[in-house]
């Protein structure tokens, strides 16, 4: 596999396709929206958290295939985790993104993120797939501080 | 391909490049265009044999290097046909001539109140430094509106008008839909109520002749690098009379003519706008790229662009659930497009990797975007060196990315 069919492989043009947990929750106690001016990104994250664990999470917005797909991934990954989970979770997937490292974390720890280690040849498009993730963060980190709803914005140079 | 196209392609040693291992095909020229070898010895040998301070010494070198700097405003002079000699200002690029004339015209001559005219096909080079003025002196930014084809409203613009209209400042040429602009029949109605014009001629002034003192406007401005220049070389022209009534932009060496604890009188036109040591080399190797274009003459180049543009405009069209962004009856040869369910970013990387460098992205008209209620466009923007053969490889990979996606 050459490094462009590494980014776009199978599994990520699948989940531009047909992202999971794809909308809006209406009731969500968690919001959160990510712009990445650049390129014109945009993602909101809808979230129902509670006892620190992620009951449920949606999100919307519009992107490339690299950036939905990462937001579809992630979702899947998010739901039924803890807080504290979501955020290794997020370390693991930064790691990915950013530096060679195949060699040394388990495979099994990468999973279904594993997919996004061919964006780190493409530094231009990093910020493409980490998008959602730092949405998501903002989310939590607010979610800790208070119980009640809470929306966050945030913009990636 | 022709004898005269492969002369003028083995002039630009970047498009021998290899990118993934593939013949570049450079469709940015929007962005900046690459650099004949005669800009490039140009600027080799003036470090090699000339490189001295301007305005400077008595000594051997700075004379040189002063008489090839203002042999190079002289050559714009001629270029843009303007008036005389004083009327070219040396800046860093389009963008530092539009912030001038901001700071120094706008922060002098307008109160609160006054209004300023641009439309909304606007780079945001020309958003941007009105807004920030009208912010600090409680002035009014009004929008041209612009239809779904891309051309300006006029009915709108002349509507705007009144005698509260200080300045009226419009782009020639799109960056993002290529639309070429009316500029003729806008500055004249601005001049019925006595307001500045401006003109942005980036996108132009590699296209199509440009002369000053035809249009009548009171400023226009470019960047050198969009003309097969140095990057860091930018020209204002203005009017005399008007530089003339102008405060500095900046402050320092050059702009001056004397210096005392108590007062300073400045410099006289052009260098009161020339603070601190220019660009020389920079400048020197413009000179050699307007030789360069004179050389093939705008009447060979517009004419090979607009084969270009229709060619490409053809081949695009063709393609199923691809949309061009910018259909007007006048345009230069810059098509922006989107192609359903596929992001203009993922386009990009996937042509990056046949070795096709084409823009994606808002192209700093985010206005633009919002219009047409889109995220982002890819660009195409045709130069000069680009052939029918590099649109078909174009078209062959955008049919093949169409697939993957599919």
């Amino acid at each position: 596999m050459n490094e462009i069919q590494e980014l776009y492989q199978q599994v990520i043009l699948d989940h531009n396709k047909n992202p999971r947990n794809y909308g809006e929750i209406a009731d969500a106690t968690n919001i959160a929206e990510g712009h990445n001016p650049l390129c014109g990104d945009h993602i909101k994250i809808t979230a129902i958290i509670e006892n620190d664990i992620i009951k449920d999470l949606k999100f919307k917005g519009s992107g490339c295939a690299i950036s939905k797909a990462s937001a579809s991934i992630m979702s899947t990954l998010v739901i039924g985790k803890t807080v504290e989970e979501a955020k290794k979770l997020f370390d693991v997937f930064h790691k990915i993104v950013t530096s060679d490292i195949r060699d040394r974390i388990e495979t099994i720890e990468l999973g279904k993120m594993a997919v996004f280690a061919g964006v780190r040849e493409y530094p231009a498009r990093v910020k493409c797939a980490s998008l959602s993730w730092h949405t998501l963060m903002q989310a939590l980190d607010k979610a800790q501080k208070d119980s009640t709803k809470v929306s966050t914005e945030i913009i990636l140079n | 391909m022709n004898n005269l196209i492969e002369k003028i392609r083995s002039d630009f040693p970047t498009l021998n490049v290899k990118v993934h291992g593939k013949k570049l095909i450079y469709l940015d020229n929007a962005a900046t265009t690459h650099k004949p070898f005669i800009v490039i010895n140009t600027l080799d040998n003036f470090y090699k044999l000339h490189n001295s301070n301007v305005h400077r010494g008595v000594h051997h070198l700075s004379q040189i290097a002063t008489n090839l700097y203002e042999n190079s405003r002289e050559k714009v002079r001629e270029f843009i046909n303007a008036r005389h000699f004083e009327e070219i200002i040396f800046t860093k690029g389009a963008t530092e001539s539009i912030n001038l004339i901001a700071y120094s015209y706008g922060r002098y001559f307008l109160n609160e109140g006054d209004e300023i005219i641009i439309s909304h096909m606007e780079h945001h080079s020309n958003i941007v430094p009105w807004q920030l003025l009208c912010k600090e002196k409680k002035l009014k930014l009004r929008i041209i509106p612009i239809d779904d084809d891309g051309n300006l409203i006029l009915e709108e613009y002349y509507k705007l008008l009144n005698e509260k209209t200080k300045i009226v400042s419009i782009v020639h040429i799109s960056n993002t839909l290529g639309t070429i602009n009316p500029i003729d029949k806008i500055i004249e109605e601005a001049k019925k109520y006595n307001a500045i014009t401006i003109i942005d001629a980036s996108q132009s002034i590699q296209h199509i002749p440009i002369d000053v003192q035809k249009l009548n406007c009171d400023f226009l401005v470019f960047s050198g690098h969009k003309i097969y220049g140095p990057t860091g070389t930018g020209i204002l022209y203005g009017k005399k009379e008007i530089l003339e009534e102008m405060p500095p932009y900046q402050s320092g060496g050059d702009m001056i003519k004397s210096v005392s604890f108590d007062r300073t009188i400045f410099n006289d036109l052009p260098y009161k706008f020339e603070a601190g040591t220019p660009n020389i080399a920079g400048f020197v190797g413009l000179s050699a790229a307007i030789d360069y274009i004179n050389n093939y003459g705008f009447d060979y180049i517009s004419n090979y662009e607009n084969q270009l543009l229709e060619y490409a405009t053809r081949k695009l069209t063709a393609i199923e659930n691809l949309k061009i962004i910018g259909n007007s009856s006048k345009k230069a040869s810059v098509i922006s497009f989107v192609i359903n369910n596929i992001h203009p970013h993922d386009i990009g990387t996937l042509l990056d990797n046949e070795g096709i460098a084409l823009r994606t992205g808002q192209h700093c008209t985010e206005p633009i975007m919002r219009r047409y209620n889109i995220p982002a466009t890819s660009r195409v923007s045709l130069c000069f060196y680009n052939t029918i053969d590099e649109i078909n490889v174009l078209y062959n990979e955008i049919i093949k990315i169409i697939n993957i996606f599919n």
